[in-house]
């Protein structure tokens, strides 16, 4: 009893504490109109990683990189691009080391995303193949692949499911992440919480969308915001699900049906000219999942100024240690989205108006795109950030001379098949 | 909330083909084999007897011509079942019609599997995400649920979750209206202007038939003018209950002030008239040391919120420039050469200004194309032009007005020297020493951000006191025809007149009028009512 009473006096104390330090932080952030962020790792965004830690580039032969980006080069724009710019990024910064001994960690540029149909999508069949056959080579050129079996490695992988390298997600949960890659760090844009596809430790990237373009489409900040829900895309896949209910699970279908007659949701698939200056002009964006979770509507959602409300069960966010979604967007379930008009206009006030001034910080906003050339606080330098928050390397990482953990020859017989 | 659950695509093509063909024989038993089968593993006896039942069930099908369903089986001997699997997934089964599908029956059937499912299940008390795991078991895809035994998140086909009731509720358009008003003040706060200075209204008004009219659409718009607004009316021939009412309904702050004289009824003299009236109130807003930017809003015009929005930049004399209607009363008045139509400029009252954006001259209204054919007395049906710079393109900034106030520059007349000897004040030029100093304002006068017009009715054209029919109106002209011979209407006459257009046709013979059978078959003539 007598300790009860004394801890709820001390947590009282505490609390009063708490109060006044929020209140002072309240005062500051009323008088400018952004806030700064922080999230679980602390106030990480503006991190310099340079003198952090040392990346080392392999040389592999053009045919892993340059050569497949000059027979297609819609590689370079389309949401996938992070991955080559990425490597043009690393080659270029102050934490690349020539001395691979000195090295942190090991980056090995293969372009798994840049087999394209000749409509633009990006073919994950030949993926497996290509990733294993480069391992190989890094294993066979040098020796510090074997040293650690890829444990201090990292590999750039932003397709749909990651390393998983396939569209649809059955298939790529039956695969499940690529053996080989078992044990090295996977910088990804697909995040689900308890999902095969999503290795513990990956670091989740935002999908590439197009700086320039979406900065000359920038409108004067005092322009009124007044469509409150905005969206553009596809409810129904009437080509790959043509009875629905299987593409985005439903919900995008369940937005269409609840709200298609509502005048407070401006949604159609309709893609018009003024998309980003509309964008813009709203309160909320919708962010629902499609096939995968992630899309860059979060990105357009974060650079201008929208409140993305995020309709996808379990999904992982883009740099989840460092920014603060929960904060910053609102959580929708799936099976809530028939009263998604009933939750967002019971927001409070205040709630709105804070999140509003966290998406107007400009590091929130640099720290989702990939310009270029790269600048401070931007996704190259939260990639390099959120692998120099996983140093030191742990204990299991360097392995005993002749011992083997990773097994060569698993996976389905077409992978293994020479690239 | 209802959830609805979609049948799967093979279910339903196999119960689509029972469906089409008469009896359903083979076909059904085709698809209940695919039921039975997926409907998870089951001890060999009970499956034989489910397949022995379907095939009782087709037999009796065939029979009777249509699909014998399971479901009647269901619901003859499950209903405590039934209820028991409803309140548990807290959800009624609420089917929704797929365009896929076509029949009912075929609907129904799928549902009976779907609920053998959930009876299935049903032993181990389900949570919600667990029976709909269940469900989606049986999705003929083989799905996996994100191939980790903790996640909840299912592939696979999913309902498409609708509410019954999809219409907005009234309540929550309007908490989302304040949301998004409460935002925009928020973006004002930071990205507008930051010391929004009082915005200091000049009407001069006068009653008339379209005085109500006019001043109510200036109300709306004021009202909704997100800056602190005092509204001046000046009102000639004194100040009216009916005005005096309509502004203290409006809710904004509002200063009536009476000038003695009467409004004329020529065009030019209402001009002059209404140039002294707003001289009256800046000697007020000077009086009374009011303090903010002075528009003047007459009380026809139209006004956009941006011109709010565009004023508080002013800094002592500024320009905008002003859309003109010169209306042409009827159509067929005024007949413009085809040159004339050419070189005619943009109807813009507004500054001009010269490459470096400084102030070089004016833009004023072409009024050449209608010389001879304008309005001269209030009323007519003829084009009504502005004359020369109108005052409502200019703002002032108030302390101009003033005695003494800092910073007032030198090339701005002290008011008291304006107008005293009864000169005619054109425009808000002649307060000025040097009337090169104006600002133009609205990017350089690129945007037209309010428009002139000016409509009246005729001059002696009669208007209720205040808008309102007290008492009601009496039957002026009785109804020649009307299909009730014996009660007077008290419909009022244009009504009255509808009446008789339709009853025309009518073969009524209670109340003939004495007119020509001629006349009486044309529609709508003007001609025929009057008797």
């Amino acid at each position: 009893m007598g300790t009860g009473a004394g801890s709820a006096r001390a947590m009282a104390a505490a609390l009063a504490v708490l109060l006044l330090a929020c209140s002072g932080a309240v005062a500051v952030a009323r008088a400018q109109d952004t806030e700064r962020i922080e999230g679980s790792a602390g106030d990480v965004l503006e991190d310099d990683p340079v003198g952090r830690l040392k990346v080392y580039i392999y040389e592999l032969p053009t045919k892993y990189n340059k050569k497949m980006v000059a027979k297609d080069s819609r590689c370079l724009s389309h949401m996938f691009a992070a991955e080559i710019f990425m490597h043009r990024f690393l080659l270029s910064s102050a934490i690349r080391t020539l001395n691979p001994e000195e090295a942190d960690w090991f980056y090995t540029p293969v372009y798994t995303t840049c087999d394209l149909t000749p409509w633009g999508h990006p073919l994950p069949f030949k993926s497996p193949r290509i990733m294993r056959s480069a391992i190989q080579f890094i294993s066979n050129r040098w020796p510090y692949w074997n040293r650690t079996e890829g444990a201090d490695h990292f590999f750039v992988v932003p397709h749909d499911f990651g390393a998983c390298f396939h569209y649809q997600e059955e298939k790529a949960i039956e695969r499940g992440v690529l053996p080989l890659l078992r044990r090295a760090t996977l910088v990804q844009t697909f995040g689900q919480k308890d999902h095969v596809c999503l290795k513990e430790g990956s670091v989740t990237i935002p999908p590439y969308a197009p700086p320039q373009k979406m900065k000359t489409h920038l409108v004067p900040p005092g322009t009124p915001r007044s469509i409150f829900v905005y969206f553009r895309g596809l409810f129904y896949d009437t080509a790959n699900d043509p009875e629905g209910g299987y593409y985005a699970r439903g919900a995008r279908a369940s937005v269409w049906e609840n709200f298609k007659n509502n005048p407070l949701f401006d949604i159609s698939t309709d893609h018009p000219p003024t998309y980003y200056e509309d964008m813009q002009r709203a309160v909320f964006c919708l962010c629902p999942l499609g096939w995968a979770p992630w899309s860059p509507r979060l990105v357009e959602a974060v650079v201008f100024g929208c409140i993305p409300v995020i309709i996808a069960d379990d999904i992982v966010l883009p740099f989840a240690d460092a920014i603060p979604w929960e904060e910053i967007g609102v959580f929708v379930a799936e099976d809530d989205v028939p009263k998604l008009d009933t939750i967002l206009t019971s927001i409070p006030m205040e709630v709105i108006l804070r999140k509003q001034r966290l998406l107007a910080n400009p590091s929130m906003k640099q720290a989702m795109l990939f310009p270029q050339p790269a600048q401070p606080g931007d996704a190259f330098h939260q990639i390099l950030n959120g692998l120099a928050r996983k140093l030191p390397h742990g204990e299991g990482v360097f392995l005993k001379p002749g011992q083997k953990v990773l097994n060569w020859t698993e996976g389905p017989r077409g992978d293994l098949k020479p690239w | 909330m209802m959830k609805s659950l979609l049948p799967q695509s093979q279910l339903r093509r196999s119960a689509a083909a029972a469906a089409r063909s008469s009896g359903g024989g083979a076909a059904g038993a085709d698809g209940a084999m695919a039921d039975g089968g997926g409907a998870g593993p089951r001890a060999p006896a009970s499956s034989t007897f489910w397949f022995l039942l379907h095939a009782l069930f087709c037999l009796i099908s065939v029979f009777l011509g249509f699909r014998f369903s399971r479901l009647l089986f269901f619901l003859l001997f499950s209903t405590t079942a039934l209820y028991h699997s409803t309140t548990s997934s807290s959800s009624a089964a609420v089917l929704r019609a797929t365009t896929t599908t076509t029949t009912t029956t075929t609907t129904t059937t799928t549902t009976t599997n779907t609920f053998m499912l959930s009876f299935a299940a049903a032993n181990n008390p389900p949570s919600g995400p667990a029976n709909r795991t269940a469900l989606e078991a049986a999705d003929n895809k083989g799905a996996a649920a994100s191939g980790n035994p903790q996640s909840h998140v299912v592939v696979g086909r999913h309902g498409i979750r609708i509410r019954p009731w999809p219409h907005p509720d009234p309540v929550e358009v309007m908490r989302a209206h304040r949301i998004m008003e409460r935002v925009q003040e928020e973006q004002r706060r930071w990205y507008g202007v930051k010391e929004p200075r009082q915005v200091l209204v000049v009407t001069p008004t006068y009653s008339r038939a379209f005085q109500a009219l006019h001043l109510t659409g200036l109300l709306h718009s004021l009202r909704n003018v997100p800056y602190p607004l005092t509204w001046i009316v000046v009102e000639a021939g004194g100040t009216t209950n009916a005005t005096a009412s309509m502004l203290a309904r409006s809710g904004l702050t509002f200063v009536h002030i009476p000038f003695p004289d009467r409004m004329p009824h020529d065009w030019a003299d209402r001009h002059a008239t209404e140039n002294r009236m707003r001289l009256h109130a800046l000697r007020v807003i000077r009086e009374r040391k009011m303090d903010g930017v002075v528009v003047f809003a007459d009380d026809s015009n139209v006004h956009s919120m941006e011109l709010f929005d565009e004023v508080q930049k002013v800094q002592w004399m500024g320009a905008v420039s002003v859309g003109i209607l010169a209306h042409t009363g009827r159509a067929d008045q005024l007949r413009l050469s085809e040159e004339d139509k050419q070189n005619m400029p943009l109807p813009v009252q507004g500054p001009a200004c010269n490459s470096s954006g400084h102030l070089a001259g004016w833009h004023t209204f072409n009024s050449l194309p209608f010389s001879g054919k304008t309005a001269t007395v209030v009323g007519e049906a003829a084009p009504v032009l502005p004359r020369g710079l109108e005052w409502a393109g200019f703002v002032l900034n108030s302390r101009m007005l003033w005695k003494e106030a800092d910073g007032k520059p030198d090339w701005v007349k002290d008011l008291d020297a304006v107008g005293e000897n009864g000169e005619e004040i054109e425009n808000p030029l002649t307060l000025l020493n040097d009337p090169s100093s104006v600002e133009p304002l609205g990017n350089c006068g690129k945007k037209v951000l309010l428009w002139w017009l000016r409509v009246e009715a005729r001059a002696d054209s009669k208007f209720p006191q205040g808008w309102v029919i007290e008492p009601p109106l009496e039957v002026v002209v009785p109804a020649k025809r009307t299909p009730w011979p014996e009660t007077t209407t008290e419909l009022p006459s244009e009504l009255l007149d509808d009446k008789q257009e339709q009853e025309d046709r009518r073969l009524s013979r209670a109340n003939k009028s004495s007119r020509p059978r001629g006349t009486t078959k044309r529609k709508g003539d003007p001609q025929g009512q009057d008797n």
